[in-house]
């Protein structure tokens, strides 16, 4: 158990220190980076309580897939950091309520839980004896809360389609490719052999 | 102190032997990959290879790495010195602890988890951070416009082989890489490689793709480049990234072994009597030169037509044959337990 705490310290004092450094360091592309950092150790943490499956999932989706969309545009980005400065003072008022309410809800979360029985033994062993978190997650999901999962896939989907609809324009007098022409071009359509004569060209 | 020794010295030497025991050999490995590179592609065209360091020429991946241990670190001066030191020794590591869930036979593994592939899956995906970060921080246009396009590139064809994992986790019923080897047992004809066999065919253009190798090595495209984000890194750091990526090379083969070419299993059961680590070696190898092969084979893609396959062929595709593979399954009750 010495090496679990060990790990656990390790992890969450990483995690911690690296998300304020998410909001204090000059540098965005840093700050990205350290964004990155602390997903991976939330990954380390899901795996000492026995979420492997989450773990991976946190790694795959927000660090291999979300952090990389924010560098590319982070990197993109001509940013004037001293500019990005300046209105620090003026926005610290607003930030503040912001994270004043939110720390005030989470205040409220924390005191209206109740510790019961049933929720002790839910936390001593999260996952059904005779299956790993997989199954246990999969049950959940596609058997009791099937109609909520597929609904929040059609909200992707939603946000998908806008998207797309947003950016997408025809633009005139652009040539595309189309590959399949390409590729049914026949020979007899492009080239044609002429017999030139020696000296007097075509 | 008995209780220390017993329960943390003792595992932990133990581990470590066992971590030496598979990177020393993979660090030879990719010693030697370069000079099988090289050696193929000079027999595909007609030339000799390395033939003068040693006998046939098998000392020069020595030579080389001595080479590039004894130069100078050039760091330049405009770049984001921590990042820039940070990215190669990235790369390095990530190619480096994926193996600790590749099975190599059975029970030969460091660490059995039962969520491997998916590991596996969460570290390639994570390989992209040390080009970009190498591109970034060297602040250089040919640099950066090589990040740049391997981002896009490794992400777009991650997506394909997601689900080309996907479609294999449906028919073996298991995320652990053992058990997915152990669903393939009894002979060639119980590979997957057989009954997902245009799977079998994108996920080879995939992690061709994936490892930014020819003829997808836009990264690097030395003729508009230079040699893409890897431009301004000299000695070791452009050492380690060199081993990184072709570390990543022989571990995209062991995945395709363990997915598709039954693991460390014989083809025949009559040769059982070959250890099974061979077999996984000999599987490794042959998918390592299916690489060397394109690369000597095919000319470089365009850009475009790069994304253009990612996205308009090969993910419409995987996603095909996924419903396919589910609806098989639930429709003639295979689904495995």
């Amino acid at each position: 158990m010495v090496v679990q705490a060990l790990a656990f310290y390790l992890f969450a004092i990483i995690a911690v220190i690296s998300a304020a450094m998410v909001v204090t360091v000059r540098n965005p592309v840093h700050s990205v980076l350290f964004l990155i950092l602390t997903f991976f150790n939330a990954a380390g943490l899901f795996v000492l309580l026995g979420a492997e499956f989450l773990a991976m999932l946190l790694v795959v989706v927000y660090v291999g897939a979300i952090a990389v969309l924010f560098m590319f545009v982070v990197m993109m980005l001509d940013i004037n950091f001293v500019e990005m400065r300046e209105g620090f003072l003026s926005y610290l008022p607003i930030g503040v309520l912001v994270a004043a309410v939110l720390f005030v809800e989470l205040a409220f979360v924390g005191g209206g839980w109740v510790m019961t029985d049933a929720k002790m033994a839910a936390i001593a062993q999260p996952v059904p004896a005779d299956m790993n978190n997989i199954n246990a997650l999969g049950m959940l999901l596609y058997t009791d809360y099937a109609y909520i999962f597929q609904a929040a896939g059609l909200v992707l989907l939603t946000a998908m389609i806008g998207a797309i609809v947003l950016t997408l324009r025809h633009r005139k007098g652009v040539r595309r490719q189309n590959i399949s022409q390409q590729v049914q071009r026949q020979r007899a359509e492009t080239l044609e052999i002429k017999k030139v004569p020696v000296g007097r060209g075509i | 102190m008995e209780l220390l020794w017993d329960g943390y010295i003792q595992p932990g030497i133990w581990i470590v032997a066992k971590i030496l025991a598979i990177v020393l050999p993979l660090l030879i490995a990719v010693a030697y990959l370069t000079y099988a590179e090289r050696k193929v592609i000079g027999a595909m065209q007609m030339r000799k290879g390395p033939n003068v360091v040693g006998p046939f020429g098998l000392l020069q991946p020595l030579a080389d790495g001595l080479k590039l241990f004894l130069k100078e670190t050039v760091i330049p001066t405009s770049a984001n010195k921590v990042v820039f030191l940070i990215a190669p020794m990235l790369t390095f590591i990530l190619a480096l602890v994926a193996w600790a869930v590749i099975p190599f036979g059975e029970g030969l593994v460091i660490s059995n988890l039962n969520v491997g592939i998916l590991y596996l899956f969460a570290i390639s995906s994570l390989g992209v951070y040390g080009i970009v970060m190498a591109g970034w921080s060297s602040n250089s246009k040919y640099a950066f416009l090589g990040a740049l396009r391997s981002a896009a590139q490794m992400v777009s064809y991650e997506i394909s082989i997601g689900l080309i994992i996907i479609s294999v986790l449906l028919t073996t019923g298991s995320l652990n890489l053992s058990d997915i080897v152990l669903a393939q047992s009894g002979g060639i004809w119980n590979w997957n490689f057989i009954y997902h066999l245009p799977m079998f065919v994108i996920f080879i253009v995939s992690i061709l793709a994936e490892t930014n190798r020819a003829p997808f090595d836009l990264p690097e495209a030395e003729a508009e480049l230079v040699s893409g984000y890897n431009v301004d890194y000299s000695a070791m750091t452009f050492a380690l990234f060199f081993l990184g990526e072709y570390a990543n090379m022989i571990l995209m083969s062991g995945l395709c072994a363990t997915l598709f070419l039954g693991g460390w299993q014989a083809p025949l059961p009559f040769l059982d009597f070959i250890p099974g680590p061979l077999w996984f070696i000999f599987k490794i190898c042959m998918v390592l030169f299916i690489f060397l092969w394109v690369r000597a084979t095919f000319p470089r893609y365009r850009y475009d037509q790069l994304m253009r396959l990612g996205w308009k062929v090969f993910l419409p595709l995987s996603f095909a044959w996924v419903m396919l593979v589910a609806t098989f399954l639930v429709v003639f009750d295979k689904v495995p337990a």
